[in-house]
């Protein structure tokens, strides 16, 4: 088996231009007698760092990485638009690009007129287009518009006709970049199936896309870039797992920072100016806000019972935000009572991101009579499964009197994130399995998208 | 550069179908549609006609009578050679999307920037005849066929412009001003609303050393004047040289060609 794309050694340099010479003119360039100088840039940008891999002829190649890796710069370099810096990238037949779908259209022209000149510059002849013409129009669902001016579609039939267009070229290799997203689940199982057919006739496809869950059904190997360099490759779920937990990683360390900005800024006295508005960062009060359902972040109460910390852990018992469905969390609350009561509660409220609680509860709904306090201590609200879809959540935690006055209320202060495989809706996943009786199967999970293989349709050529 | 200048014939369906497709989006949605391409030249004739007879009478010798034909042999090629340029100049820029996003052959877009421009040229052709016959000039048929000649002549030379400056455009985006008023200066500078004749002696030079000029008088000499087109050494001097202004063009545009996608 020979490779489709071989890309040897790939770096990538952009150029970062300072801000004065980004608006250069010819004028100035010729006055200052810099015009070679101008075109030299300031700083560079390296979006691709020596990345090589290989493509066997047939096989569907997954690209993953974050935001700004080099995903796109890759893919660019691949399809022969930007040229590497150094090294090299060799391609093996017709490529199809499905990077900007539908970049050549004119909008003051039909669809049907653009679909021409659009096949023609993806490089097939007239005769080839007018062969598939129908195929295409049908492909994009759009029988009824298509000799209406582009100007005229809404974006979805735009990006349609684009994709329709493309892949109707027939390349050998085909280079996908995050365009499933074009039209409703329909369209995009209709994409998929196409990809399918593809994968069945042995072309190649390079697809870059954030959505873990195809790279896994459907690449027979991935690469992961991380800032530019490859961070991992091999086995699609393999590499898609090592970069969910480095992923993981990374937003746990984000929102560790952010919570502790918001604690920070909670505790800080706000100075108060008398003439500029209520500031919108958490604000400490002595007393709670009027409308408690508006209030968002902040912190009130009169502090004779003190929340001194609040840690979110997991399993291990170190401080947490990223947690999966069903893990164990545990809330630990440090406090400190300036006095002797016997007058507190400990409550506890999970929130989603719409702001909606998700669950509360104190030790007083929960039975537990106040009987004393004092000194510090910690009070710690332990989950053994942690329920909930996945999402973001934000926690109250407050300490207050039986009657409710607040000696210590902090709103929506801490931050977890909640992550899961499943793509379940709602808020809270019962714990629950599927029986059946009768005759119905399923397939053992894992076996992949190959609705095409079940179909048994022929391939469509 | 060799290699790339000669795939270009390889694109000639994608010039053809874009050249199309921009006569075709150009006057969609106005009323005239293409007659357009009849009747500026047409409206620009009687301005000039208006400014010449009628306020500035006798401005003009004998020998450029019926002035509005003389200065229709002259505007129809200059409109060609600078829309072609204002457009080509803009070209890379406003079709950012193919360069940044698709595997293009870039120099397609300046080249069907002219030859979009030369359609129009073309259908303002019955205009002329229909001029020539209406005043009765004389063609001697076998002056006609330099036309042809002179037609290739300037598309070189625009063509090799229209590559310099789309080119350089996309790295100096204020050409596009200076090109205007640098064309407004051309435009008075070649022999087009005055015959070269009345051009002072001494600045006569000046104006051989452009070659619009000679292109202009070509025009002139074949469809205009009576008698042999005198002008012809100077028009296959014209050709050599437009043929490398082709080639500078191409050449600096190849160079540029990998900073497109990223400076567009």
């Amino acid at each position: 088996m020979t490779n489709a794309i071989e890309a040897v050694n790939v770096t990538k340099v952009y150029r970062k231009y300072a801000r004065k010479k980004q608006f250069a003119t010819l004028k100035s360039a010729l006055l200052s007698g810099s015009l070679v100088s101008e075109l030299q840039p300031d700083e560079t940008f390296e979006a691709l760092r020596g990345v090589s891999f290989q493509v066997p002829k047939g096989c569907t190649y997954g690209v993953i990485g974050r935001n700004g890796s080099g995903k796109s710069t890759l893919l660019k370099c691949v399809a022969g638009i930007t040229r590497p810096t150094t090294g090299s990238v060799a391609v093996d037949g017709r490529i199809s690009a499905l990077i900007e779908l539908g970049a050549g259209f004119h909008p003051e022209i039909s669809g049907r007129e653009n679909v021409f000149i659009n096949g023609i510059m993806l490089g097939l002849s007239k005769k080839e287009i007018q062969k598939r013409f129908d195929e295409i129009v049908e492909f994009a669902e759009l029988k009824d518009f298509i000799d209406a001016p582009v100007k005229t579609y809404s974006s979805g039939m735009y990006m349609r006709l684009g994709f329709a267009v493309a892949i109707h070229v027939d390349p050998d290799v085909l280079l996908v970049d995050e365009v499933l997203a074009v039209g409703d689940q329909g369209f995009t199982v209709k994409c998929l199936d196409k990809f399918a057919e593809f994968r069945r006739r042995n072309k190649t496809i390079l697809l870059v896309t954030h959505s873990l869950d195809l790279v896994e059904k459907f690449c027979d190997q991935a690469l992961w870039l991380d800032k530019g360099k490859t961070h991992g490759e091999g086995d699609p779920k393999l590499t898609v797992t090592a970069y969910i937990m480095d992923v993981e990683k990374a937003e746990e360390q984000l929102l560790a920072k952010e919570e502790a900005v918001r604690v920070a800024q909670a505790v800080a006295p706000v100075a108060r100016d008398e003439d500029s508005p209520q500031p919108h960062n958490p604000v400490e009060t002595g007393e709670a806000p009027a409308n408690m359902f508006a209030a968002t972040e902040g912190r009130w109460g009169t502090r004779e019972i003190e929340i001194t910390g609040v840690n979110i852990v997991g399993a291990d018992g170190t401080p947490a935000h990223v947690f999966r469905t069903g893990e164990p969390l545990t809330v630990k609350i440090g406090f400190r009572a300036h006095q002797p009561t016997r007058d507190f509660v400990f409550g506890m409220g999970i929130f989603n991101a719409d702001g909606l609680c998700c669950y509360g509860t104190n030790t007083n709904i929960d039975e537990l009579e106040p009987d004393r306090l004092s000194g510090a201590g910690e009070v710690r609200f332990v989950v053994d499964r942690l329920d909930l879809v996945e999402g973001t959540y934000k926690f109250d935690v407050a300490v207050h009197k039986l009657d409710g006055f607040p000696y210590d209320y902090h709103r929506q202060l801490y931050t977890i994130r909640v992550k899961s495989r499943q793509k379940d809706v709602g808020i809270y996943r019962p714990p629950h399995r599927w029986e059946v009786t009768g005759d119905v199967t399923f397939r053992p999970p894992g076996s992949g998208f190959k609705r095409g293989d079940r179909d048994g349709d022929a391939p469509a050529d | 550069m060799i290699h790339n200048l000669l795939a270009l014939p390889k694109y000639r369906g994608l010039i053809q179908t874009l050249v199309v497709r921009d006569l075709k989006a150009r006057y969609r949605g106005s009323v005239l549609g293409f007659f357009w391409s009849f009747v500026n030249p047409l409206l620009l004739m009687a301005v000039y006609t208006f400014v010449f007879t009628v306020i500035m009478p006798g401005a003009h010798p004998e020998s450029v009578q019926p002035y509005g034909l003389f200065f229709f042999c002259g505007i129809l090629p200059w409109t060609w050679f600078s829309s072609s340029l204002t457009e080509a100049s803009n070209v890379l820029i406003s079709g950012g999307n193919l360069i940044k996003k698709v595997l293009f052959p870039a120099e397609v877009l300046p080249i069907v920037s002219v030859l979009a421009n030369l359609s129009h040229f073309l259908l303002g052709l019955p205009i002329l005849a229909a001029l020539l016959i209406y005043y009765q000039r004389p063609l001697d048929p076998l002056e006609l066929l330099w036309f042809p000649v002179i037609l290739v002549v300037q598309f070189f030379f625009t063509t090799g412009l229209g590559l310099l400056l789309a080119a350089l455009t996309v790295h100096f985006r204020d050409i596009k001003d200076i090109l205007g008023n640098v064309l407004t200066l051309w435009f008075f500078s070649t022999p087009i609303i005055y015959p070269m004749q009345m051009a002072p002696e001494g600045y006569r030079w000046v104006l051989n050393l452009n070659p619009m000029t000679h292109l202009a008088i070509s025009y002139q000499e074949v469809l205009f004047h009576v008698g042999p087109h005198g002008h012809w050494k100077w028009l296959l001097a014209m050709g050599a040289a437009s043929l490398v202004v082709f080639l500078i063009g191409y050449f600096v545009f190849d160079r540029l060609r990998d900073s497109f996608a990223e400076e567009v």
